[in-house]
C-alpha cells in the first residue's frame, strides 16, 4: 500500500514531446512507472520510446485507461492542461510546470475540486512509491521502499533528506513534493490524513518552510491525531521578512509565516523538528521504535 | 510579489473605474506647489515608499497654503521611512471625511482563492483594527465565479453606511457596492495578489473613496500584464540580472555568499551560516542541471558584493550528477581569479566522481569539504578572519583529513 500512486497507477504525461516531459518520461519509465500514453496537442499518432501520444486526453484515457497525468506544460498553458486533465477524469493530476500565475491556479485548483481531481504541485517534483511508480521528476534511485511517509514544499531538501533516510535503512512508503506556490493542490494537511489511513506507512516527515500556515494547520491536526509519529524539519529561520525566498509562497509576510512560530507550532503538538536536513533521519529512527 | 507605489496602485484603480481623489506626483518641492495650485487646497502631502505606517512616521501632511506645501514636501522628500528612501510625494485634494472602513481583497493561501475584506473601521493597520475589536467580514470570492451579487449586498448591509436621509443612505450604499465590484474586478484583471483600500471613505457628500492604495502584484503574471513588467524591471540590479539568467537571486547583507541547487536547500544552508554565527551574502538558488553557464553567473553575481569573504557553494546531485556540476565547477573556477575563499559540497548523485575531479583539479582557494554543514562553519570562520592567509588557517583541519 501507499498514498496517491502504487504499481496500478496508469500515467499520461501533457507536454511529453518537450524537452522537459521527454527527459522525465524516460526516467519514469526506467523506475518502472506505467506511462501509458502521452499527450501534445498536434502530435497525435506518433510515439516516444513506444509512449503513444495523443491529440488530446481524453483520447489517451479512452484508448489507454490513464488515470493519472503528470503536467510539464509551459506555465502559459498550464491552466488549460489542468482543466483538461480533470475533465477527462483523472483521479490525480501532478503538475510540475513553475511559474504559473496564481489566478490561473486558483481558477484551475477550484475547477479540480468539482470535479473531485486530486491535485500535487503546481511547481513541485512530484509523487514517488518506492519501487512501484514515480509521477514527476524525483530521482528513483536515491528512494527505498519501507515505511515513511514523506511530504515536502522543497523538492532538493527531499532528495537530501530521503538519501540519509535510505542511507540509514530506512525505507518511504510515499513522497510526495506539494510544490512552493502559494496557491497548491494537496498539503500536509491531506497528506497526513492519507497517511494516517495506509496500513505501510508508520511513521511520517514533514519538510516545510516559511509562509503561509500549513505547518501550523498540520501541527492542530497532528494533536488531534497523534497515533502515528510525525517529525519535521523547516528551512528559513534566517530568512529576512517581505523577501520571497526561491519559492513563489516562501515569504513572511506582515510578520507571519516564520520559521520560528511554525516550530513552536509543531513542538507544541509532540512533532520534533530537526535542527539540520541531515538529522532527520536519526529522530525517525529515535521515533519509530 | 511587486509592490506598487500608492500613486501607481491609485492609477490601477481609477483605470478599473474605482473612485479616488485628484492627485499629482512630485519629485521636487517647487512641483509639489504648482501641483497644489493646479488641485485647489487644502492638500494632503503624501510620501510614497513601499512600506506601512509612513502617516505615523511624518509622511503625511495636511496643508492648506501653498507655503506650507512646498514646505511639507521639501521634508517629505529627504525622509527615510523604516530604511526605504521617499522616492516622491503624492499630491492630493483634501476630502471630507465622514467615515473610514477597511476594504481589501487579498489571496489566501489557506482558502486557494481571494477574500473580500471589509472592517467597519479603517484608518489603522489590520492588526490594530482587529485590537480594536472591529469585525471583519471575511468572504471568499470562488475564482470561477467572480464575487456575486449577493455577497456585494451582504457586504453593503453589514457596512450599514447610514446617511442624512434615503437618497443619501443609498447614495452611501450604491458608492460601497460599486467600489467593492471595482476592487474585485482590478484585482483579477491585474493579476494582484493583494489590494488594500485603507481607509475607504464616505465623504460628507456622500461619495465613497480610496484615499490609500496598496497593490502587491504576481509576479509570474509578468507575460501578460505590463504592469509587472515595469515594476520588475526597476528593482534590484542583481536580482534583475538573476532572473534573466533563470536564477533565484536575493541580496542579503553579510559576509557570507551561498549558491546552491533548490530553494530549499539555499535556505537551510542560510539556516545553517546563521546558526554558526555568520551572516549570509545572498540567497542564490541556480535551480537543477549543471550548466557552466548558470554556474558563472551565479558566481559573477555573488562575488558582486564587496563585503563577501567566503563562499560556499552546496549541491544536492539528485537527477543532477555532482561529477557533471564538478566538471563544470573546474571550467569556471580554473578562469577565474578568486578573492574569496570557496567551499564546496557535492552530495548525492555521483558524488565520489566529482570528489576526484575536484582533487585532480586541485584549484588554488577551492576546499572540497564532506558535508554542508563542514563547509558552512569553515566558510564561517574564513569570513570571520577576513583576510586570505587567515582563511587558509580556517580551513586546516580539513587538509588533515577531517570527515564526517
Amino acid at each position: 500500500m501507499s498514498i496517491l500512486v502504487d504499481a496500478a497507477s496508469r500515467i499520461v504525461v501533457q507536454g511529453i514531446t518537450g524537452r522537459e516531459g521527454a527527459f522525465h518520461t524516460r526516467r519514469m519509465l526506467g523506475a518502472g512507472s506505467h506511462v501509458v500514453a502521452g499527450v501534445t496537442p498536434g502530435k497525435g499518432g506518433s510515439d516516444l520510446d513506444g509512449v503513444p501520444v495523443f491529440d488530446s486526453v481524453a483520447a489517451a484515457v479512452r484508448e489507454t485507461g490513464a488515470d493519472v497525468s503528470v503536467i510539464f506544460v509551459p506555465a502559459r498553458f498550464a491552466r488549460d492542461a489542468l482543466i483538461e486533465a480533470a475533465d477527462a477524469g483523472m483521479a490525480l493530476a501532478v503538475c510540475i510546470t513553475e511559474g504559473i500565475a496564481v489566478r490561473d491556479m486558483s481558477e484551475a485548483s477550484a475547477h479540480l475540486a468539482r470535479r473531485g481531481t486530486a491535485l500535487v504541485g503546481p511547481n513541485c517534483p512530484g509523487v514517488i512509491t518506492p519501487g512501484a511508480c514515480s509521477a514527476g521528476i524525483m530521482p528513483a534511485d536515491v528512494f527505498s521502499p519501507g515505511g515513511v511517509g514523506l511530504v515536502s514544499r522543497s523538492g532538493t531538501l527531499t532528495y537530501e533528506i530521503v538519501y540519509q533516510l535510505t542511507r540509514a535503512g530506512i525505507g518511504q512508503s510515499t513522497c510526495v513534493g506539494m510544490g512552493g506556490d502559494p496557491v497548491h493542490g494537496l498539503g500536509f494537511l491531506e497528506c497526513l490524513e492519507r497517511f494516517a489511513a495506509d496500513p505501510v506507512t508508520e511513521a511520517v516527515v514533514l519538510v516545510g518552510e516559511i509562509g503561509g500556515d500549513d505547518e501550523e494547520r498540520a501541527a492542530d491536526w497532528v494533536r488531534e491525531h497523534p497515533e502515528k509519529p510525525v517529525v519535521a524539519y523547516l528551512a528559513g529561520f534566517s530568512a529576512p521578512p517581505g523577501k520571497r525566498m526561491g519559492h513563489a509562497g516562501a515569504i513572511i509576510s506582515g510578520g507571519s509565516g516564520t520559521a520560528a512560530a511554525k516550530k513552536e507550532a509543531l513542538e507544541a503538538a509532540g512533532v520534533p523538528v530537526a535542527t539540520h536536513p541531515e538529522h532527520v533521519a536519526a529522530l525517525v529512527a529515535e521515533r519509530s521504535r | 510579489m511587486t509592490d506598487l507605489l500608492e500613486y501607481q496602485g491609485k492609477e490601477l484603480l481609477r483605470e478599473a473605474g474605482l473612485p479616488v481623489p485628484a492627485g499629482e506626483v512630485a519629485r521636487s518641492p517647487k512641483r509639489a506647489r504648482a501641483a497644489a495650485k493646479r488641485l485647489g487646497l487644502p492638500v494632503a502631502v503624501k510620501a510614497q515608499v513601499r512600506i506601512g505606517k509612513r502617516g505615523k512616521a511624518g509622511g503625511i501632511r495636511l496643508c492648506a497654503t501653498l507655503d506650507e506645501v512646498e514646505a511639507a514636501a521639501a521634508v517629505i522628500l529627504a525622509m527615510e521611512i523604516a530604511g526605504h528612501a521617499v522616492e516622491a510625494v503624492l499630491v492630493e485634494a483634501g476630502v471630507s471625511i465622514e467615515r473610514e472602513l477597511y476594504a481589501a481583497v487579498v489571496l489566501s493561501r489557506h482558502h486557494r482563492c481571494p477574500l473580500l475584506l471589509l472592517a467597519p473601521q479603517g484608518g489603522m493597520d489590520v492588526e490594530e483594527i482587529a485590537a480594536a475589536g472591529g469585525t471583519f467580514l471575511r468572504t471568499p470570492i470562488d475564482p470561477l465565479l467572480g464575487l456575486c451579487d449577493y455577497q456585494v449586498r451582504d457586504a453593503v448591509m453589514a457596512a450599514d453606511l447610514g446617511g442624512d436621509g434615503p437618497e443619501a443612505a443609498k447614495r452611501r450604499a450604491r458608492g460601497l457596492a460599486g467600489a467593492l465590484r471595482g476592487l474585485w474586478c482590478a484585482y483579477h484583471d491585474a493579476d494582484a495578489l493583494l489590494i488594500e483600500v485603507n481607509p475607504l471613505v464616505v465623504t460628507s457628500d456622500d461619495q465613497v473613496l480610496c484615499l490609500d492604495a496598496k497593490v502587491t502584484l504576481d509576479d509570474n503574471a509578468v507575460d501578460r500584464q505590463a504592469a509587472v513588467r515595469a515594476a520588475l524591471a526597476g528593482g534590484d540590479d542583481r536580482e534583475g540580472a538573476a532572473r534573466e539568467a533563470g536564477l533565484s537571486f536575493v541580496t542579503l547583507d553579510g559576509e557570507v555568499g551561498v549558491i546552491g541547487n533548490g530553494a530549499g536547500l539555499v535556505m537551510s544552508t542560510l539556516d545553517a551560516i546563521a546558526a554558526a554565527g555568520g551572516r549570509a551574502a545572498n540567497f542564490c538558488d541556480m535551480g537543477g542541471g549543471a550548466r557552466a553557464e548558470a554556474i558563472a553567473t551565479a558566481l559573477d553575481l555573488v562575488l558582486r558584493a564587496e563585503q563577501v569573504r567566503a563562499l560556499v557553494v552546496s549541491v544536492f546531485g539528485g537527477i543532477t550528477r555532482c561529477d557533471e556540476v564538478a566538471r563544470a565547477l573546474v571550467e569556471v573556477f580554473s578562469g577565474t581569479q578568486l578573492e574569496v575563499p570557496v567551499f564546496v559540497r557535492l552530495d548525492g548523485n555521483a558524488a565520489s566522481e566529482a570528489h576526484e575531479i575536484l582533487a585532480a583539479a586541485g584549484l588554488p582557494g577551492v576546499i572540497v569539504t564532506e558535508t554542508a554543514g563542514e563547509a558552512v562553519r569553515l566558510a564561517v570562520a574564513a569570513a570571520a578572519a577576513g583576510s586570505g592567509a587567515a582563511w587558509r588557517q580556517a580551513a586546516a583541519p580539513n587538509e588533515a583529513g577531517e570527515s564526517r
